[in-house]
């Protein structure tokens, strides 16, 4: 089984007080950020490069080369600004919130590696509206940066201005998506934007702009203390350093655990370091492997590894590391139509299959649950779904921003890997788990 | 004569608010300030009544219209006053799996209203994930958030509620 040897993101979460700028301090803290700013911006993007550290809020590119996209003083002299995605809100994903509530100067030290990288002098942290509790911790550590001199005309000392503030936004799962979030940022209602031109040349305001995941960020710290090398080699395949998953769902120890790349979703289900897996007699049936826009897997699925690319194959993806399990007394329409409602709720209405296509769907499946369902409702779910974006994915689908396939693909893979039962739904004229179709945790106690 | 929108404590905490916002953004860029203005607005009044929302336009140098664009977008922004206690529960699938369909109908039994109506009190409502999957079921009141919950936190968090 594969071990994390050493941790990235969380190895000082349980160090009283370490929120606090005096003891992130204390224990070396700001020192690798200095050790940065005595590089070349262009030297610091070599090095993100050569760790390989990927995108951790699901799409898992590669950070560097985003990075590289920002045109040069020369050809675009526009100011730059940095955007951290705080807005964690794909549904089985909680991480980001952690980072803020117990290591946000984690976050901080990495703002300012980047954004001297990138020589933006601007930077706003994009939080979840609903944070309140992460964001005053944050608001925190950013006025101590502040009166530290961290931050501020001399970034630690340097000749070198920035600003960082905290926006929060105000309940929209869209914003997460990074154009939707630029949007946002500009004070307006979060529709996203068509690309091109990306936002690393036309972005906030604009100008270039780079939209980063706080864990992306985050590892920032560890790369320049421990060297590119060292992030390379804790992770596998092409993906650098470890991963912060959230376990949810039908486990006997749900949670967020930092993980190793190489570490498999079975591992991560059954091990005693993580999920010590179900209940007695409880088998598993489906994993949603990356927050409810990644196809559901099959029991027979879950040896693959956490890395980003593992989940190809499958047509799946690693996404932002929610990791949602259901028991073989779990109702798979229910499930699923609580997923395709939430993509209906969320739709911002912008295009039409989208907006039109994911309320039809979430109707469909309600029907089947309650035993009203036909025999060519599975078509049209198949029919429905696929006019928002292909199956199998393509990672391209047929409206502006990708929330329309992440609508759609649950739907696509869950009629598709588990027809039988849906059929039997129908068959039957109900639901055949009756009122319990939560599985062994689904009832409240 | 009717009542102003602010008492004199909250104008000055409205004004000053409103100049430290606008310094995060670029003097030609006042209406990025939106967001987090009307949030200052929602915090002094507790939702965004019509006079405030004129104000914020005044002050943000844009329209009245795109206040209420950007605060029917958002679910936290309140156009119409809300409950005293907003209680907003996770129903979505890492909750569910949880007893989250439970939890929700637990609380329409013991609040005695339906998920979606807005009363003098209490205003229930379903809303999608809020990162607490690892610590499903929660919920949030008033926008504190509340975890790992079960029958009996659920009574002693709704004594408290006075």
């Amino acid at each position: 089984m594969s071990v994390l040897t050493e941790k990235v993101i969380t190895r000082d979460w349980d160090r009283p007080g370490q929120n606090t700028l005096s003891v992130y301090k204390q224990h070396g803290g700001y020192a690798a950020a200095k050790k940065a700013l005595e590089m070349t911006p262009a030297a610091i993007t070599e090095e993100v490069k050569k760790s390989a550290l990927r995108g951790r809020g699901g799409a898992g590119f590669p950070t560097g080369l985003k990075w590289s996209f920002v045109p040069s003083f020369e050809k675009n002299n526009k100011p730059r600004y940095l955007a951290i995605n705080a807005d964690e809100s794909e549904p089985g994903t909680a991480k980001d919130r952690f980072i803020l509530e117990k290591d946000p100067h984690l976050l901080l030290e990495g703002i300012a590696i980047a954004c001297y990288a990138l020589g933006a002098h601007t930077c706003y942290i994009y939080a979840r509206g609903e944070f309140k509790y992460p964001s005053a911790v944050l608001d925190q550590a950013i006025a101590e940066a502040y009166a530290d001199g961290i931050f501020g005309k001399k970034l630690l000392g340097k000749d070198f201005e920035l600003n960082v503030y905290q926006v929060r936004g105000a309940g929209a799962y869209i914003c997460g998506e990074e154009t939707a979030l630029l949007e946002s940022l500009e004070g307006k209602k979060g529709w996203p934007r068509l690309k091109p031109p990306f936002p690393a040349v036309v972005g906030l305001f604009g100008c270039p702009t780079v939209v980063n995941n706080v864990e992306t960020i985050a590892s920032l710290p560890r790369i320049f203390e421990k060297g590119a090398d060292w992030f390379l080699r804790l992770g596998a395949g092409k993906s650098g350093g470890t991963r912060l998953v959230t376990l949810s769902g039908a486990v006997n120890r749900p949670g967020t655990y930092e993980v190793a790349m190489d570490t498999s979703l079975r591992e991560l289900i059954f091990d005693p370091a993580y999920g010590q897996g179900l209940p007695e007699g409880r088998s598993v049936k489906a994993v949603i492997p990356g927050g409810s826009s990644a196809p559901v897997l099959t029991a027979d699925e879950i040896d693959v590894k956490l890395e980003f690319d593992a989940f190809k194959p499958l047509q799946s993806m690693a996404g932002s590391g929610g990791v949602m399990v259901m028991d073989d007394t779990a109702c798979m329409v229910r499930c699923l139509w609580r997923v395709a409602r939430f993509y209906a709720e969320e739709s911002c209405g912008q295009c039409t299959p989208c907006r039109e296509g994911q309320p039809w769907m979430t109707r469909i499946l309600r029907k089947i649950e309650e035993g009203r369902g036909e025999p060519q409702d599975l078509d049209t779910l198949m029919n429905v779904a696929s006019a928002i974006a292909p199956w199998p994915p393509i990672g391209l689908g047929n409206t502006i921003c990708a929330l329309g396939d992440a609508g759609a693909l649950p739907v696509q893979s869950f009629v598709t890997k588990f027809r039988a039962e849906f059929e039997q739904h129908i068959k039957l004229g109900r639901c055949p788990r009756g009122d319990k179709p939560w599985g062994v945790f689904g009832e409240f106690k | 004569m009717s009542d102003p929108l602010f008492t004199p404590d909250e104008q000055k905490r409205f004004d000053a608010g409103i100049a430290e916002l606008l310094s995060h953004y670029p003097s030609d860029r006042k209406s990025a300030a939106m967001l987090p203005a009307l949030r200052l607005l929602q915090t002094l009044k507790g939702w965004l009544p019509p006079e405030g929302m004129k104000l914020v336009a005044e002050r943000l140098e844009t329209t009245v219209e795109h206040c209420y664009e950007v605060a029917t977008f958002y679910v936290m922004f309140h156009t119409q006053k809300p409950g005293k206690y907003v209680i907003d529960v996770c129903t979505n699938l890492a909750c569910a799996l949880r007893g989250a369909e439970g939890l929700l109908a637990y609380l329409e039994q013991k609040l005695a209203t339906k998920a979606g109506e807005n009363g003098e009190k209490y205003f229930l409502r379903e809303t999608e994930c809020l990162a607490s999957c690892g610590t499903a079921p929660c919920l949030q009141v008033n926008e504190d958030h509340y975890e790992n919950l079960t029958k009996a936190k659920v009574d002693a968090l709704l004594e408290k509620l006075t």
